[in-house]
């Protein structure tokens, strides 16, 4: 096609609504409020990343040789921070859902659009917050703020980052509330919750998650910061506080805080798998429905954190067999994806390809959550690499696998533009092939016993700490890709059409990029989702 | 280049075997199940892939409900089944046998002290003899450590101001790791030790040669009378004229307290421990809360071994006398010690 005639975009739409600072900073609009989440959530994933790696170098040799020990914690510490609470759990509901909620039902916003941008300025607060608090000398807590080490011994900023984390916490809670009030109340006419993409239930879960849980990890950080400041009792034994208690406070958000990290990924690749595969998904009520187990479920199992904190051998075993509860909505969904391939007609596109390798990283994921969660194994491997392999296997094999997978397939109406698709590929391979060789030899590490979090280590562990750091600098540059043509796509890249995928869904029925409020006419549904039948100007059929 | 570069950890404990098995299932079940969904994929993606004459997948409106029971009874099936076979191990990781000998462990940023009933001390190294369990109640005297020994499989968190216990019995003599695994702070990766698994007649003979000690019960019973424990603790020795002021610690561990309020408490280290830091916490039935608090005023190996002198108290002991000596009456506790 002619680069030139294909480069004009549909006019009016949302980005050439105003191009001033001021109307980005001050914008109501569920469409470019997700721009500026996008554009944050990738500055801390570059940093969070950054962290990582220079963990995984100092990891290369078994002597702490190339930072002090002092520095490596400070670096898994606030790679976790950020990654968990400035990357993980904003990036697809903030940037995809965000973007994709109204325009998948059919509504002009969300039902707060002003809340929508209060949670970003909050989420940029907390999130300067704690960059301030890196710059000050950082924190070595890990992302965990165990006490009594992070309110009695921790000579770090301890207080000035959970503050952050704890403002940003708001945000989330409000990007919830938005999502809620939105999906109950400005679906388009004819739409019913059965007609709905199985992204919006996802993300219908994933906020009675950040809503119910949020403010007990708020309340928990500040006492964390209370009990620190003020020297009151509350987790230290020597003030008469129980330290343990903080586990369970801690867990009963961050365990659900796992399917906030999850959930709406696997709302993303259930969109991916109908696309790309031209087919309804197989299963849908079930697919919907796990999601919601999940999140119920997900509020009950804490305590499996917690096998060898010196709670009851009972207690241990109930939160055992709860566990095993959430893997069955879990493998539900894998199988019904697997079986929404069969018969289908399959593209290989890169967002299947993200969407494949998600299925393949969170099944291997899952089953070890599933081992980690028998008691008489998470004996052994609790915090050893085993259980870093696994909840990595979950949060950047299967969390950022789909917004990864999400963002290639929804560029195109969010810009109105097409990237390269042989470097798309390429980079997809790439973060496949990186991923496993970081993360896979972190498996066989922890089953042989080498610790989390450790600066130095046996040397007979340096093999595979050496596979991992060569895997993590192939995902790295794997990473590095899709920012560079992504970005190279917002000049050069082809119009996109308003269906590139052949595509079905609401959002696919407006101009790419859309405008302002999205529909010039407000949609009227009339069948189920996944609908494939009036699919029309698809780009890429073989 | 690399002479030691193992896949698979050392069996070394009783139970390693047992957990070993538990993971090779769960490794069978997840390899079957990644090798199912990741050949299906596969075979999909080739066979099903977007022709010209096949742009729309199948509309064929099949019956779904017999399948989704299907697959999600079969893995909840095999969930269950393993959680009851991971619950069988965990019993045996937690429950120590009944003639298991008890060490005792202090954690402190960053090191590892382990005391042996005999009195031994070692730092960040353990001698323990092959084929005999050894129980180490732990406690830590800053942050949440942990302590964890690979080849036995075993592993628990040591708390400050609680004990927590870990047992073991080493079946292969050796020297393993031991790992602090709870973050601790800056030294946390240099929290480490060597557990030296001996043949018990060369444990004999390591205690043997110049290890010195005074045997736990018997400083724990200086410790009784340093800390006039007994001028309220009387037990045998309470007269009339001079009536004891507290219950008697004769044969106490191991039993059910009863409380004053009701209910009951079963007299563990744990419970000595809270009893002599925390006197008001469990007041014992028919008795005054006019216990004072030891808080603040012995170290926790102090602690430890007072505990270890009060189990070691059969029912009709008389207490250690002033000086220290363990009591004449009935069977003397320090000729247990070894």
């Amino acid at each position: 096609m002619s680069t030139s005639a294909a480069t004009a975009l549909p006019e009016p739409n949302y980005l050439s609504a105003g191009w001033t600072l001021r109307s980005w900073l001050l914008t109501k609009d569920h469409k470019r409020i997700a721009i500026l989440y996008m554009v944050s959530v990738t500055l801390f994933f570059v940093l969070g990343g950054v962290f990582a790696f220079l963990a995984r170098l100092e990891l290369l040799t078994p002597a702490g040789d190339m930072v002090t020990a002092d520095v490596y914690n400070r670096l898994f510490t606030m790679h976790g921070v950020i990654m968990v609470f400035f990357f993980l759990i904003p990036s697809v509901p903030a940037v995809l859902g965000n973007f994709l909620v109204p325009l998948m039902i059919g509504a002009k916003d969300l039902a707060f659009p002003r809340i929508n941008l209060l949670s970003w300025y909050l989420f940029m607060i907390g999130g300067t917050i704690t960059v301030a608090a890196i710059l000050l000398g950082g924190v070595d807590t890990g992302w965990t703020f165990y006490t009594p080490y992070s309110t009695v011994y921790s000579n770090s900023h301890v207080v000035l980052t959970v503050i952050g984390v704890f403002i940003n916490g708001f945000s989330s809670i409000l990007t919830g509330l938005n999502f809620i009030v939105t999906i109950h109340r400005m679906r388009a006419p004819g739409l019913t919750w059965f007609r709905l993409p199985l992204f919006i239930w996802a993300h219908y879960a994933t906020s009675l998650i950040m809503i119910l849980g949020t403010p007990v990890v708020a309340i928990t950080l500040l006492l964390v910061a209370v009990e620190r400041l003020l020297h009151l009792g509350i987790f230290d034994p020597a003030l008469g506080g129980d330290p343990v208690l903080f586990q369970h406070l801690f867990w009963f958000y961050s365990h659900p805080a796992v399917y906030i990290m999850i959930l709406p990924s696997m709302g993303v690749v259930s969109e991916l798998i109908a696309a790309f595969a031209r087919k309804k998904v197989f299963g849908y009520h079930f697919v919907a429905f796990a999601s919601i187990a999940i999140a119920i479920l997900g509020f009950l199992v804490w305590g499996h954190h917690l096998f060898v904190s010196g709670q009851s051998t009972y207690a241990g075993l109930v939160f055992s067999v709860l566990s095993m509860l959430v893997a069955i909505p879990s493998a539900v969904k894998v199988f019904n994806w697997t079986a929404t391939l069969h018969q289908g007609s399959i593209s290989r596109e890169t967002p299947m390809l993200y969407a494949l390798g998600f299925i393949g990283l969170f099944t291997i994921g899952g089953l070890t959550g599933v081992m980690l969660a028998t008691t008489g194994i998470d004996v052994h491997v609790h915090d050893t690499y085993f259980v870093v392999a696994h909840f990595h296997y979950i949060m950047v094999g299967g969390a950022i696998m789909g917004y990864l997978g999400g963002l290639h397939y929804w560029w195109p109406k969010i810009t109105g533009r097409l990237y390269p698709r042989f470097w798309s590929k390429i980079s997809a391979l790439l973060v496949f092939i990186g991923f496993n060789l970081t993360f896979f030899p972190q498996f066989i590490l922890g089953y042989l016993g080498m610790p989390r979090r450790y600066w130095s280590y046996p040397e007979e562990f340096q093999v595979l700490n050496v596979l991992s750091t060569a895997g993590a600098t192939i995902l790295g540059v794997g990473y590095v890709f899709p920012l560079v043509y992504l970005l190279y796509s917002l000049r050069r890249g082809a119009a996109a059409g308003d269906n590139p995928w052949g595509a079905a869904g609401l959002e696919w029925e407006t101009t790419s990029p859309p405008p302002t409020f999205n529909f010039e006419h407000e949609p009227v549904v009339t069948g189920g989702p996944y609908d494939f039948t009036n699919v029309k100007e698809a780009l890429f059929d073989e | 280049m690399w002479p030691n570069f193992p896949l698979f950890p050392d069996a070394a404990s009783s139970v390693a075997r047992e957990v070993d098995a538990l993971y090779l299932g769960w490794l069978a079940i997840s390899l079957f199940f990644s090798l199912l969904i990741g050949a299906l994929i596969v075979v999909f993606f080739m066979k099903y892939r977007r022709r010209a004459w096949r742009r729309f997948g199948s509309t064929a409106d099949i019956k779904t409900l017999p399948v989704e029971v299907t697959w999600s009874v079969i893995p909840l099936v095999i969930a269950l089944s393993m959680f009851a076979w991971g619950a069988k191990v965990f019993f045996d990781q937690m429950r120590p046998p009944a003639d298991a000998v008890g060490f005792y462990g202090v954690a402190k940023q960053w090191m590892w002290k382990f005391q042996h009933p005999e009195g031994v001390r070692e730092i960040n190294a353990l001698h323990v003899p092959v084929g005999q369990p050894i129980q180490i109640t732990l406690t830590s005297e800053d942050v949440i450590h942990s302590l964890f020994i690979p080849a036995f499989r075993v592993k628990t968190d040591v708390l400050p101001g609680r004990y927590t216990t870990l047992w073991f019995e080493a079946t292969k003599p050796g020297e393993y790791h031991l790992f602090c695994t709870e973050y601790c702070g800056t030294e946390h990766s240099r929290m480490i030790g060597t557990v030296y698994a001996l043949a018990p007649e060369d444990y004999e003979t390591w205690l043997a040669t110049g290890r010195t000690g005074v045997p736990l019960r018997v400083s724990g019973g200086e410790l009784f009378g340093r800390f006039a424990c007994d001028t309220c603790h009387r037990m045998e020795r309470a007269t009339p004229e001079l009536p004891a002021r507290g219950p008697s610690l004769a044969g106490l561990f191991g039993t059910e307290v009863e409380l004053v309020g009701g209910g009951t408490v079963t007299a563990d280290e744990t419970y000595l421990r809270r009893s002599i830091l925390e006197p008001q916490a469990h007041v014992v039935a028919g008795w005054q809360p006019i216990m004072p608090t030891f808080k603040g005023q012995m170290s926790e190996e102090q602690l430890n071994a007072l505990v270890d002198y009060v189990k070691s108290l059969p029912a009709g002991t008389q207490t250690a006398d002033e000086d220290g000596a363990p009591g004449a009456a009935g069977e003397s506790p320090a000729s247990n010690a070894g």
